[in-house]
């Protein structure tokens, strides 16, 4: 379920009421106003996970890469194990 | 795209496919809840660099497959009052009720209209304030903020032409009554990232114990649900029956704390039913009280639109993973996905209908 | 298409008749004003001065393509194009698909009473242009106005014929074991282009619709001696309709490597944001080419000269129909066309 997709915020318009905090996220050269107002903590040049028009939650950057860390993590258990042999 | 290509890189892809051969020595049946997922998982044939031990069960995690015939005609019966904007995401419209879909509708003149996001139904509600304006509000854990907050926002701002067409459902409620169920296949869920990103995932601590499953939380690109699916094997290899995050990027385990307030002001849990399975206790949400002014239902008095699905549909068990398409008697017959008689032919995602299209090229 | 092209005041004095009106369609004196002053205005040729109920032609060849279609778009101006550019290189291009050089167009138009008149004559001069472009005439053609209500806008049915000037079979009866499959740019902006534009879904962008007349790459083909054994344009439905209805035809498996497909980054990102998939979304300038591998150079030679040309794909064996993709990861999946349109998906 639930189509959400990262972007990056360009702009961030604010706005008094903290439910009407917007901003311009960019999808690949794709710029879409999206409401920011459950994401109070992202900024400009933040990514934002984005679903009908709304900023989900900001993309931890530090844990990006955690799939393919784990991945070499294993790779290079492998290669230990085949030196040993 | 940023944080969208690396995961579909086809060197990572195939080295988690590796770890997940190396690891299997069972059958195991893994259910990914969430349609995204599903629909990854069809689009880049993520089932087929699987060892034949692992089968995927695709979940009931869709909110358009689920929405129960009886709001559908619900939301043709309000689409076609000539003084309603009936708005709505665009999957909807394709989906048929018992005589006939919002598509037709809109062809016959119908004020029914495609919308990227609830919030610009209010729009169309002050732009048109002789007309009554209805967002056919359907979805899971995470479209309930946005549709929460283009309540909150109607009411805050006084725009009373505005109102909702609700089938709200929630996930960890329909993961217990699959494994309820005396039926169950399932050995383990990825779990659906997008709901997490809202709600955390605390709430599935207790389930992973009483029923002795692995959850793991998953992306929807091909390299995380790989991952995920790693997760979750080696848990049930290792005989572990625990919840494991695997998409940390955008899910931490309490979720997004201001989304669950608007959830909680605005709506209330309550039971709901869903299209194929039935009625499930409190999996569903409401509008609370003080907001039942923009609940549509109420509002256009649609209580008495009761309508029974297809009795001979049997897509409850294939969602559940009891049954597959093919022992189904009606399917390909008069259940096609022109026109579909239960939730599983209704998608594209759908288990039928993805069985359909690939049956069909086999020349069976 | 630029602004100043449009810079030509409309010869029908705006102060008299700002709108289109029932009689401009009457067949009286309006008509007669408009047709003077607007069409042989913008269109004027040798033909239209013969000034007769059908007009005659010289074709010199005894083979000649004849097709016709019907543009109806919302909304009539999108990035990239409206539905004057739609019009004449539609039918263009379905001439260009056989092989045929066009020639010659008409115009049959319905124009909804009240269309404003400087509307009009932007789609006119739009038309006038995009003939220029592809070095066709518009030689006859006919204007009705329907009441208020009953249309949107305008909506616009060209017929064209093209001569026939090569000694190949062009058609999927053709179509080989071993062929290339060769596409002439990146997919989907079309479709995308209409779609930002469309109420409640509009998205701030550059993509322009890819709308331009395909003649000129086909008959650059032909001229260098390429043995061309099938073409389609990709309009609606995308490239995925295109191939499917080939296969079929053909009886031939095709396999089509989705990394080879170009689809630019902007193009991708609305897909992503709407839950499209680009191999199904409309292209109003794009066109697979079957041809055998020997011409491969030289084939992506003049489709580079004229765009930006790629080899996404092979024919197979026969008697197994169906397009197989391999998706960028590696994994099969057949390809089928979608019924409807796409709708942006929530899930």
């Amino acid at each position: 379920m639930c189509l959400a997709i990262p972007g990056k915020i360009i702009s961030v318009d604010k706005s008094e009421n903290p439910i009407m905090r917007t901003g311009r996220v960019s999808f690949g050269g794709i710029v879409k106003e999206v409401n920011l107002s459950y994401t109070p903590e992202a900024n400009l040049n933040d990514y934002v996970i984005v679903h009908v028009g709304f900023a989900l939650k900001k993309l931890d950057e530090s844990e990006a890469n955690k799939v393919f860390d784990y991945l070499k993590e294993m790779e290079d258990l492998d290669e230990l194990k085949e030196g040993e042999e | 795209m940023k944080y969208l290509d690396e995961y579909r890189e086809a060197d990572a892809v195939m080295k988690y496919a590796a770890m997940i051969k190396k690891i299997t020595t069972k059958p195991w049946n893994i259910m990914e809840v969430c349609g995204g997922q599903t629909h990854s998982i069809v689009k880049f044939g993520i089932d087929e660099l699987l060892p034949k031990e692992i089968t995927l069960i695709h979940g009931p995690g869709c909110p358009v497959c689920v929405t129960p015939l009886e709001q559908i005609d619900k939301a043709i019966e309000l689409a076609s009052n000539k003084n309603v904007v009936f708005c709505s995401f665009g999957d909807m419209l394709r989906v048929p009720g018992s005589k006939k879909d919002l598509l037709s509708v809109k062809a016959e003149g119908g004020g029914v209209r495609i919308l990227y996001s609830p919030i610009d139904a209010l729009k169309i509600a002050k732009e048109n304030p002789d007309k009554e304006v209805i967002f056919f509000a359907v979805g899971f854990e995470t479209t309930a903020p946005a549709n929460a907050m283009a309540v909150y926002q109607a009411k805050q701002q006084g725009i009373k032409n505005f109102s909702i067409l609700i089938s709200h459902v929630l996930v960890p409620p329909a993961i217990e009554a699959i494994l309820s169920s005396p039926n169950n296949r399932v050995n383990g869920f990825l779990a659906a990232g997008h709901v997490c990103t809202i709600m955390g995932y605390e709430e599935y601590y207790p389930i992973a114990e009483k029923y002795h499953v692995p959850i793991v939380v998953t992306g929807f690109e091909p390299v995380d649900i790989l991952n995920g699916i790693y997760i979750c094997i080696k848990q049930l290899e290792e005989g572990r029956a625990e919840v494991e995050n695997q998409y940390s990027r955008v899910v931490d385990k309490a979720g997004n704390l201001h989304a669950q307030n608007i959830i909680k002001e605005v709506f209330k849990i309550r039971n709901r039913k869903w299209r194929g399975i039935g009625e499930i206790s409190q999996s569903g949400l409401g509008l609370n009280d003080n907001y039942s002014e923009y609940d549509a239902e109420i509002k256009f008095n649609l209580n008495d639109i009761i309508v029974d699905e297809p009795s001979e549909c049997i897509s409850g068990l294939i969602l559940q993973g009891i049954r597959k398409p093919f022992e189904c008697e009606v399917f390909g017959k008069i259940c096609t996905p022109e026109h579909p008689l239960g939730a599983t032919m209704v998608s594209s995602e759908g288990a039928c209908a993805a069985y359909y299209k690939y049956r069909n090229k086999m020349k069976v | 298409m630029n602004e100043q092209e449009f810079s030509l005041s409309c010869p029908i004095p705006i102060t008299n008749y700002p709108n289109v009106m029932m009689a401009h369609g009457g067949g009286g004196k309006l008509m007669q004003q408009l047709i003077e002053k607007m069409f042989i205005t913008a269109f004027g040729n040798s033909f239209l001065e013969q000034r007769t109920d059908s007009v005659l032609l010289n074709l010199d060849k005894n083979k000649i393509a004849f097709t016709t279609d019907s543009y109806v778009v919302k909304p009539l101006f999108f990035p990239g194009g409206d539905i004057g550019s739609l019009a004449v290189n539609g039918t263009v291009n379905d001439l260009s698909m056989s092989g045929a050089k066009p020639m010659y167009i008409s115009l049959g138009m319905i124009i909804e009473e009240g269309l404003p008149m400087e509307t009009l004559w932007q789609i006119v001069n739009s038309l006038k242009i995009n003939c220029d472009l592809a070095g066709v005439n518009i030689v006859t053609g006919d204007t009705k106005v329907v009441d208020k209500g009953k249309g949107d806008g305008i909506f616009i049915n060209t017929s064209g014929i093209g001569i026939i000037e090569h000694d190949f079979t062009i058609a999927p009866s053709s179509i080989h074991e071993g062929d290339l499959i060769f596409i002439n740019g990146d997919i989907g902006r079309h479709g995308i282009a209409i779609m930002a534009t469309r109420e409640n879904l509009e998205f701030e962008t550059v993509i322009e619709s890819d709308c331009a007349p395909l003649n000129h790459v086909v008959q650059d083909l032909l001229s260098s001696g390429i043995e061309i054994h099938c073409m389609r344009d990709l309009t609606r439905g995308g490239l995925v309709s295109g191939l499917v209805e080939l296969s079929n035809s053909s009886g031939y498996e095709f396999v089509v490597n989705e990394k080879d497909v170009p689809v630019r980054e902007d193009v991708n990102g609305a897909c992503e944001l709407m839950g499209f998939d680009p191999m199904f979304v409309a292209n109003e300038g794009r066109f697979i080419s079957f041809i055998p591998e020997k011409y491969a150079d030289a084939a992506l030679q003049i489709l580079n000269k004229h765009g930006e040309g790629k080899i996404i794909g092979r024919v197979e064996k026969k008697n197994n129909e169906g397009v197989t993709l391999i998706s960028r990861i590696g994994t099969k999946r057949i390809l089928d066309m979608i019924s409807g349109e796409q709708l942006p998906r929530i899930c």
